[in-house]
């Protein structure tokens, strides 16, 4: 690691202000910058830890509405008991991110901001219709996520939630990549008043993305034998030494089955 | 057996310092002064070095010394140098090139070090390593060892043309392919056995301090063989002669043969110590372990099988390419030839082997042993082609392999070996009661019906282990012997200090070593300490590796505490007035047989200290040496069968069970030998189905972390049922076989015996990847 400085903000109007010195960049659970620092592949010349801004922890739930502090960490989504009542597709999400160490210090904001093409979450708030909210705006899930490692985000824009209506129904099935345990192919379905919703993440080639293969399959019947004989193309799914594109192609449909069935669990 | 002894579940006495975080490891090693190294290595898997500019580098904060090969060779250090001499067919000797421990003029794979930085700080190193500038022009790259022999391929060293290291042969090649020609039936196929990365928990280091004063050099080095780099530094690299080197292999994380060689490093960093005039720490990160340890494995055979209508095997022949990377590490030669295909016999009469083996030079890191050695590629060839031709001739594949079992010893082979002892029958037919091979068929029937597919698999390995009788293994071209030697102290006080030339990196040997001096002596064993991995303390040794410390360590051990006891015997009767012969020991006490008449052991020791009443002419002190010469390898030999589930839906295979039937001859400690067998089944399940070392076209490593390099998890795997049925080893003193590199050996050709069973046919690469599995199911066979 190159040295850095580091810089601990006490409020997001003071991250914001932080965030102005050299080149610097946000800390929220540090599970893919720090590994990336440790082997010199990013070098921010600082880093303002948003970790300790009480107002970016913990969960709300009001009926079916839901509100998840950017800084929440996964461990927290999956065992928060009110959001497993509403929303259990998400905590079950949550408690299969990494390992456990990765669950205590990862956060859903700093997930989503980094946008890694096999994170979990970005499928979760694409098939949830979410909104991520930021000290500057809010974005909807569809307009946030824009390719691998990239998202609506401005330089200094920090994301200070995600919100989302719970859906009467949602279920989410990953295959993780077997080294990285990273998602190979992961599906989440939700079943909700605006429809059907299937995003996928994991599988393309420039990050996750709604299949609208699924989707329209499971408009018509939102059941797992739906999807018998469905098939998505491969041509914009990623290939590397782990899963042909091909392959990916026919993980989507089997984890679209197991996520629906999950959701009808 | 007592509590403590021969045969007892002692929990490892190293283990607590373990456990506790209180091992000490080279990186743990503190020297006053000491600074800190860093590489700069090659980012090409070929190329010229044109320019190399340290200036930028020198003026960094903390730089201490910036060093290039070309000052390494104007200070006479030598190249490094494969220690195993193999001639072609042709009789020329096998054809080396050089390696230097910084590259010179050329770079020939992506990790080859280059330049060292000399800092402070190991922060300060890495920053200047990244500001030395290295001018390269690249050359055209080729990774893959088939390729490399292919016309037009890149030339990576001028003394070996076409890229061939040797072309070299064994057994009888007319009376194979006569055999061949005669047989019924005549199995063939292609096999590839993946590369691997051994993947030690600890990273490779060394810190190297040259005394000025004392002008002498102390190396501390994750070895498996302190006393053999010693003796290779002296003697070939020129760092230091051997009366003025010191090495030191403190706690060592795990080798599994990667530890065995001397690494460019650990001379660069002596070297750059006398130059510095400070002593030079380096160690490995993950990546550069990925990028220079030594791989393992990387074999493309073709291999014929013939049988006569009785289903006999009447010959096999086996053309092997093996890929030794860009350089001749120092065993390389020897794995790919008289540690595999001297194992092509397997447990099988065969009247007619032939063995060809060509090895290769690429551009990719060197290839040397990894646990099993030649071994686990000699065993799948042989495994998966039983298991085909079990299937092709529409017989059982027990069947097959019983009909072809050797039941007769001595059994002299056509590959060399002389079997001296098995029950081959006994494994299979164990291995096939504990995993109810009967009832497979209704758990077959009962998977379909929830849509899985079920196969089962089994594998009948040998290996040859002890390593080896010295003039044996010269006569094949060894450099050096394979002895081992130890020295027994007894203390005046009666506590003992066994000083062994193995090395212990996981193995528990301050455990097991203990348990024999208990068994002989009845000391306890916190009064026995084992001290191994310095020579400055233990007089010689050659290491530990091939599952020999047991079979050849520990009898040196016990040829030394035959001369202890004896001594003992004579100085215990000299003090009970009794005959010598009558003299036992017994429970810590030195009796007279049939009386009651005795002498504590700890008085008798400090009787041999005191020396105030010794027999007349005895020296005083009781403190013995012993080297043994093992006058066979040993062979341990088992049967694993593997049942596994795959999902045709994902590809993902599961294995349901693992069973592991293994004759190590006796046994000192059943917990330690099941640990063993289970890690190296754990290796064995990770090269079928985890396991791969994958270079890209350029020559860049694309498995050079655990993002991609796939490591067996514990979810990955079942609970093995293990057992042993032990045929006592004839010869050495304690009937030891060797048990460190069967797991690892026997199991990958059952786990892709199983899958293919599954699959219905035998279409498919390790590593069996969920990916692979689902296209190989799409595919079908391809014939």
């Amino acid at each position: 690691m190159y040295s850095v400085n580091y810089h601990r903000a006490t409020s997001v109007a003071d991250a914001a202000k932080k965030i102005k010195s050299g080149d610097a960049k946000y800390l929220s659970g540090g599970m893919t910058l720090i590994p990336a620092m440790k082997t010199r592949l990013a070098a921010p010349s600082d880093l303002v830890d948003l970790n300790h801004i009480a107002d970016l922890k913990g969960i709300k739930v009001s009926g079916k509405s839901i509100t998840i502090g950017a800084a929440t960490t996964h461990f927290d989504v999956a065992n928060d008991e009110k959001l497993k009542k509403v929303c259990p597709a998400l905590s079950h999400l949550a408690s299969h991110i990494g390992d456990p160490a990765v669950r205590h210090r990862g956060t859903i904001g700093g997930s989503v901001a980094n946008n890694d093409p096999a994170a979990d979450y970005p499928s979760a708030l694409l098939a949830l219709g979410a909104t991520v909210v930021t000290n500057k705006r809010q974005i909807a899930a569809d307009k946030f996520f824009k390719g691998l490692f990239e998202t609506a985000l401005k330089d200094d824009e920090i994301v200070t939630a995600v919100t989302f209506t719970a859906p009467a129904k949602s279920g989410y099935a990953k295959f993780p990549n077997p080294a990285s345990r990273y998602a190979m192919t992961g599906v989440f379905v939700t079943k909700g008043k605006d429809g059907v919703r299937a995003a996928v993440t994991g599988a393309g080639d420039d990050g996750v993305f709604r299949s609208k293969e699924i989707e329209a399959a499971l408009t018509k019947k939102f059941e797992a034998s739906a999807l018998e004989g469905v098939t998505v193309p491969s041509g914009s799914l990623m290939g590397d030494i782990h899963a042909t594109p091909e392959y990916r192609a026919n993980l989507v449909v089997v984890m679209a089955k197991r996520a629906v069935a999950a959701a009808n669990a | 057996m007592g509590i403590e002894g021969i045969g007892a579940r002692v929990a490892r006495k190293e283990d607590k310092r373990f456990i506790t975080g209180a091992g000490r490891y080279v990186d743990d090693m503190v020297v006053p002064g000491m600074k800190h190294a860093a590489f700069v290595r090659s980012p090409h898997a070929h190329a010229d070095i044109k320019k190399i500019d340290t200036k930028k580098a020198e003026a960094m904060p903390g730089v201490i010394g910036v060093l290039t090969g070309r000052q390494l060779k104007a200070d006479g250090i030598g190249n490094l140098i494969c220690g195993w001499m193999i001639h072609s067919k042709d009789g020329s000797p096998m054809k080396m090139g050089a390696w230097s421990p910084l590259a010179v003029d050329r770079v020939r794979y992506v990790g080859d070090a280059v330049v060292v930085v000399v800092a402070d700080t190991k922060g300060q190193a890495r920053d200047a390593a990244e500001a030395v500038e290295i001018t390269y022009k690249e050359r055209k790259s080729v990774a893959d060892a088939v390729d490399a022999l292919g016309k037009g391929a890149p030339q990576l060293h001028p003394e070996a043309d076409g890229n061939l290291i040797f072309d070299w042969g064994i057994g009888d090649a007319a009376a194979t392919d006569a055999a061949l020609k005669s047989a019924a039936h005549v199995t063939r196929l292609n096999i590839v056995n993946n590369r691997l990365v051994p993947n030690a928990m600890e990273p490779r280091a060394a810190l190297g301090h040259y005394d000025k004063a004392e002008d002498h050099y102390t190396c501390w080095t994750t070895s498996q063989n302190p006393h053999v780099a010693r003796l290779v530094m002296s003697a070939f690299y020129n760092v230091a002669p051997e009366n003025k080197l010191r090495v030191i292999a403190p706690d060592v994380g795990g080798g599994f043969g990667s530890k065995i060689y001397i690494y460019p490093e650990e001379i660069v960093c002596l070297w750059a110590s006398k130059r510095t005039g400070v002593p030079v720490k380096w160690v490995a990160d993950r990546t550069e372990s990925f990028l220079t340890d030594a791989h393992g494995r990387d074999h493309h055979t073709t291999v014929e099988m013939g049988f006569d209508k009785n289903n006999k095997i009447v010959g096999l022949k086996v053309d092997t390419i093996a890929n030794l990377g860009a350089y001749m590490s120092l065993f390389s030669s020897a794995t790919p030839t008289y540690l595999y295909a001297t194992l092509l016999s397997g447990q099988y009469n065969i009247p007619a082997i032939y063995g060809n083996v060509r090895t290769v030079y690429t551009n990719t890191a060197p290839v040397d042993a990894y646990r099993g050695a030649g071994r686990p590629e000699a065993t799948f060839v042989l495994e998966r082609t039983m298991e085909i031709a079990a299937r092709e001739l529409g017989v059982s594949p027990a069947e097959l392999r019983r009909t072809n079992f050797i039941t007769q010893f001595p059994h002299q082979t056509p590959v060399i070996m002389c079997y001296d002892a098995g029950n081959y029958g006994a494994s299979l037919d164990a291995a096939m009661k504990q995993a109810d091979y009967a009832g497979f068929a209704k758990r077959k029937t009962a998977a379909a019906k929830k849509g899985k597919l079920r196969g089962i698999g089994m594998s009948c390995y040998i290996e040859a282990c002890g390593i080896a009788p010295s003039a044996a293994v010269g006569s094949l071209g060894a450099g050096v012997g394979l002895w081992e030697s130890a020295e027994v102290r007894v203390n005046a006080v009666g506590t003992i200090e066994v000083l062994t030339g193995s090395h212990s990196h996981g193995q528990g040997h301050e455990t097991t070593f203990a348990q024999l001096v208990n068994s002989r002596f009845g000391v306890p064993l916190d009064s026995v300490s084992i001290v191994h991995g310095d020579t400055d303390k233990v007089q010689m040794g050659m290491g530990t590796y091939g599952s020999r410390s047991g079979a050849v360590g520990m009898s040196a051990i016990v040829k030394a505490l035959d001369k202890v006891e004896a001594k003992a015997k004579k100085i215990a009767a000299h003090l009970l007035e009794a005959d010598e012969g009558d003299i036992v020991i017994e429970n810590g006490q030195l009796k007279v047989a049939g009386t009651d008449k005795n002498v504590p052991w700890f008085q008798m020791a400090l009787a041999a200290y005191t020396a105030h009443n010794l027999p007349q002419g005895m020296e005083p002190g009781l403190k013995e040496t012993a080297f043994y010469d093992p006058s066979n390898f040993t062979f341990p030999a088992g049967c694993y069968i593997c049942e596994v589930e795959i999902d045709p839906d994902t590809g993902k295979t599961d294995i349901i069970q693992f069973v592991a039937a293994d004759d190590f001859g006796n046994i000192i400690n059943p917990m330690i030998v099941e640990g063993q067998v289970h890690g190296g089944i754990a290796q064995g399940v990770g090269q079928a189905l985890l396991e791969g070392a994958v270079y890209d076209a350029s020559g860049q490593l694309l498995t050079a972390s655990y993002m991609d390099y796939t490591m067996p998890r514990a979810d990955d795997l079942p609970s093995f049922q293990v057992s042993t049925s032990n045929t006592p080893c004839p010869s050495n003193p304690l009937g030891i076989k060797g048990c460190g590199e069967a797991g690892a050996i026997g199991s990958p050709p059952a786990v892709i015996n199983a899958i293919t069973d599954a699959l219905g046919h035998d279409n498919l690469t390790m590593p069996a990847t969920p990916g692979k599995v689902w296209a190989a199911l799409r595919a079908g066979a391809k014939h």
